[in-house]
């Protein structure tokens, strides 16, 4: 009764989270596209697009990825056997637990006729299979926590994972090997099962039982006579066609012969029966969470493989393309490929933002997406780790469920900028992939973040602008030269007479008319003026952000002041400058 | 001649043209390019914002050539001057080094400085040689004018990529008239191409763009060659949108040099990826004179 209880209850939380989470599909945005799309033209796109797609020869195209991509995982097999073969195992070994011992009520008895879970080859399989899944999570665990592949990290929520399956699994073996040696087990089947049988034939049975069964008794104990053991095997003629030996479990097996000292105790508590508590406990309780952990991606992978197989980021429908970015939240598995392969992966060691890993971009992006209150701070974080992208695609290309993650980091991107926050990342060359993407973004709101941060880190150029300004007889800041990075370069600038050499081959000078006004303080002047440690005027002047890193001005400098150098640890000193001011 | 190569991060999607023409040119060359799974980006990108994470990303990539002892190519200039700029620290700086290796030792690596990083331009011109190359053409171009734009981290600053005059530059000039077609002199050859300031400061960079073509077209080329990933995205993409938005009087399409060498030494536009480029190269194939066959 319990169990149906537990089962129900289990089955009921399942399916509430289950719609929960696919409503969420439809509720959610990523990215300003999406935010005028509202839930119900989500979810009429949704049944159009499958029927539609369904109907039409993309059927071929679904079919095959389903047969390569989902069944066969071979996109994981190209990148990592390993990895490859510690998921066949978890999933091949747990789909067929779940049909065949999980169902057995239903699925097993419909294909075999005769299926008795005590009898070969169902006993054997069933702990053949059992040791698949124990295989594969013996390989998750090595690779996790033994093997530490860089970047790999490592969640609660996979932590989660493993606890749940490994309980399900050893509490099934140790019940099997407890239910093995149960003297209680034992006297229930003979009253159960034996009709005529005197107190000899009895003992002998259950000499034969201990002898080839396992049973430990209280009464009796090995070694036995040849004559007792044959006539139990006679007596046991009537429990033949529904036990197989018990060695045929050999898991389980293994089990009742670490467990056989105790086992008399062990009977005495029912062991047995409170590990089958355990053991069904412990699934219903996997089934329940479910929709809320990792194993969730058992079926959004395969949605998202199977989604973005067929759709097309020019043509499909946008209501589509925002369903399938939440949907592709829930595929991601926490594997950590795309961290591995991620070609900025590298940074994470020297700035230790965790959301410059695609694999734990994810999590930051599902916080956004419920619309949950996070920290300014945190935002910030997210917002930089976003940007901090090449934007190469190795993350995308490497995703074994298939999910457009280039597509997701672009979106997300952009719809953080209108959080008012400013992005000192912005002013580096990794912004050229958003110029080169400017035509496919809103022509009003591109240049705002940019002119945001460049105001944040240099200010409004006020200072520079007071022509009558009165230097201050003492100098800025001496500790700030000496955080500049490398000494040898960035002490040149002390060289400096200001000739004006350095500004006359700078192509950005060259370009205006009224140089000083638009950027500022020319590259002379910012040498000058750094020698003087006047670092109110240093940090104002555009001209650090209007700098190419050419090197002209180095390169024609007479008394070698490594310029262009310079100018890049004074930009290095002047965001985190513009980071401490902002957190403060 | 064996090498690990650095594919540069935009090349696999924003510029498939530079991944088939020079694994095209490599394999007719004879050059076997190694590709590492574990290369990363070379950290030019984020030198504005963090110097240190900038010389950790191509260190790295030098230490992991170094394990596969190979020496590191690359086709990409801002790839090219950070990998020369780091290794040059890696030797220099004993301190930086220190850190460095130690953060790299994390995951079983470090460098010492045994490999040499090459620009796929030095490799032809030094190691392999105009005169051989010269032998290899088969078809060459006639009467083609060609603005050759070096790119500034091939050649400042000099003293650490070493690779040709900074001032007044010829190897790529000669590379190019191997093939038959000529190189004009022009005003602003050496200036950088604007790329850097793309997505920042669009106005200047277009600024900057804009006055190359005019000189370049001003000194009567037909096309621009260019040697650099992002000098091509600038010149070529960037250029799309400037005909676009600015002038379309100064439309002077860029082809990059392993297309254009590509198809002297007979390989088809196609595997070249001439299609790809969005300011059209087409026409260039009418300026080959296919050799006779003797």
């Amino acid at each position: 009764m319990f169990y149906y209880y537990a089962l129900y209850i289990s089955l009921a939380i399942f399916g509430i989270g289950l719609i929960y989470k696919v409503s969420t599909w439809f509720r959610y945005t990523i990215g300003t596209d999406a935010e005028d799309i509202s839930t119900s033209a989500r979810v009429l796109a949704a049944l159009k697009g499958i029927i539609l797609t369904l109907l039409s020869s993309k059927i071929l195209t679904l079919l095959k990825v389903f047969v390569l991509d989902v069944l066969l995982q071979i996109k994981v097999l190209r990148q990592d056997f390993l990895k490859w073969a510690m998921h066949m195992c978890i999933y091949l070994g747990f789909m067929l637990l779940l049909l065949f011992h999980a169902l057995d009520n239903i699925i097993t008895p419909a294909l075999f006729e005769d299926y008795y879970s005590s009898v070969n080859p169902f006993l054997f399989l069933r702990d053949l299979f059992g040791v698949v899944i124990v295989l594969g999570v013996a390989i998750a665990v090595y690779r996790r926590f033994i093997l530490k592949v860089p970047r790999h990290i490592t969640s609660a929520m996979d932590i989660y994972a493993i606890i749940i399956l490994a309980i399900i699994m050893i509490s099934g073996f140790l019940h099997k090997g407890t239910k093995i040696t149960s003297y209680t087990r034992y006297q229930d089947m003979v009253e159960e099962y034996t009709i005529e049988a005197d107190e000899d034939e009895l003992r002998t049975l259950e000499s034969y039982w201990v002898a080839k069964f396992g049973v430990v008794s209280p009464n009796l104990k090995g070694p036995f006579d040849a004559e007792t053991l044959e006539l139990g095997e006679e007596a046991h003629d009537a429990c033949v066609d529904c036990h197989s030996r018990p060695q045929w479990g050999f898991t389980s097996y293994a089990a009742a012969k670490i467990t056989k000292p105790m086992a008399l105790g062990l009977d005495k508590v029912d062991a047995s029966t409170i590990l089958w508590y355990i053991h069904f406990l412990a699934c219903f309780l996997g089934l329940a969470y479910l929709p809320f952990s990792k194993f969730f991606h058992m079926f959004t992978s395969p949605l998202s493989l199977l989604a973005n197989a067929v759709m097309d980021p020019e043509k499909s429908d946008p209501a589509n393309i925002a369903t399938r970015q939440v949907l592709e939240l829930d595929a991601c598995m926490h594997c950590g490929t795309c961290s591995v392969q991620c070609r900025v992966g590298v940074i994470f060691q020297q700035i230790p933002n965790f959301n410059i890993l695609p694999s734990e971009k994810i999590p930051s992006i599902k916080k956004l997406a419920r619309g949950k209150k996070i920290s300014a701070q945190e935002i910030r974080d997210i917002q930089e780790g976003m940007y901090l992208c090449t934007n190469c695609y190795n993350c995308t290309v490497a995703c074994p469920a298939g999910i457009n993650l280039q597509d997701l980091w672009f979106n997300v991107r952009e719809s953080l900028f209108q959080k008012g926050i400013p992005e000192f990342l912005m002013l580096s060359p990794l912004s050229v992939y958003r110029g080169l993407m400017k035509e496919t973004l809103d022509q009003a709101n591109y240049p705002i973040p940019i002119n945001r941060t460049l105001e944040s880190v240099a200010g409004n150029g006020d200072l520079l602008a007071l022509q009558d300004r009165t230097l201050p007889l003492e100098p800025g800041d001496y500790s700030l030269l000496s955080s500049l990075n490398l000494a040898v370069q960035s002490s040149t600038f002390s060289h400096c007479f200001s000739c004006v050499t350095c500004s006359n081959a700078c192509p950005v000078v060259s370009n205006y008319s009224n140089p000083q006004e638009v950027v500022g303080l020319l590259p002379h002047q910012i040498m000058h003026a750094t020698g003087m440690r006047l670092w109110d005027l240093v940090f104002s002047a555009k001209m650090l952000w209007d700098c190419l890193g050419c090197y002209q001005c180095q390169e024609h400098c007479p008394q070698g002041v490594c310029v262009a150098d310079v100018l890049y640890e004074l930009k290095n000193v002047a965001i985190t400058r513009a980071i401490e001011k902002m957190s403060t | 001649m064996k090498f690990a190569l650095l594919r540069c991060c935009p090349t696999p999607t924003v510029l498939k043209q530079y991944e088939l023409s020079s694994n095209a040119v490599l394999q007719k060359l004879g050059i076997e390019a190694v590709d590492i799974k574990e290369f990363n980006c070379c950290g030019y990108p984020i030198k504005n914002f963090n110097f240190k994470a900038y010389v950790l990303a191509s260190a790295r990539n030098l230490a992991l050539s170094e394990r596969e002892n190979l020496n590191l190519l690359t086709v990409c200039n801002c790839c090219y001057g950070s990998l020369k700029h780091v290794d040059h620290l890696m030797k220099d700086e004993t301190s930086l080094r220190k850190e460095i290796n130690s953060t790299l030792e994390k995951e079983g690596l470090q460098y010492e400085g045994d490999i040499e990083p090459k620009h796929f331009l030095q490799v032809l011109y030094d190691d392999i040689g105009i005169e051989t190359i010269q032998d290899m053409v088969v078809n060459t171009f006639d009467g083609l004018k060609i603005a050759t734009h070096y790119g500034c981290h091939l050649l400042r600053p000099r003293e650490i990529v070493q690779f040709d005059n900074p001032f007044s530059p010829t190897k790529l000039d000669q590379l190019v008239e191997v093939t038959g077609a000529k190189s004009v002199d022009w005003l602003t050859k050496l200036e950088c191409c604007g790329s850097p300031l793309w997505g920042v400061n669009d106005e200047l960079s277009l600024d900057l763009t804009e006055n190359k073509l005019k000189n370049a077209k001003q000194a009567g080329a037909d096309y621009l060659c260019v040697v650099c990933t992002y000098c091509q995205l600038q010149f070529d993409r960037v250029q799309h949108i400037l005909l676009s938005q600015r002038s379309p009087e100064y439309q002077l399409p860029s082809i990059l040099y392993t297309q254009l060498l590509g198809l002297s030494l007979g390989i088809d536009g196609e595997t070249l990826g001439l299609a790809e480029n969005q300011v059209s190269i087409s026409e260039i194939e009418g300026f080959l004179l296919h050799k006779e066959a003797s």
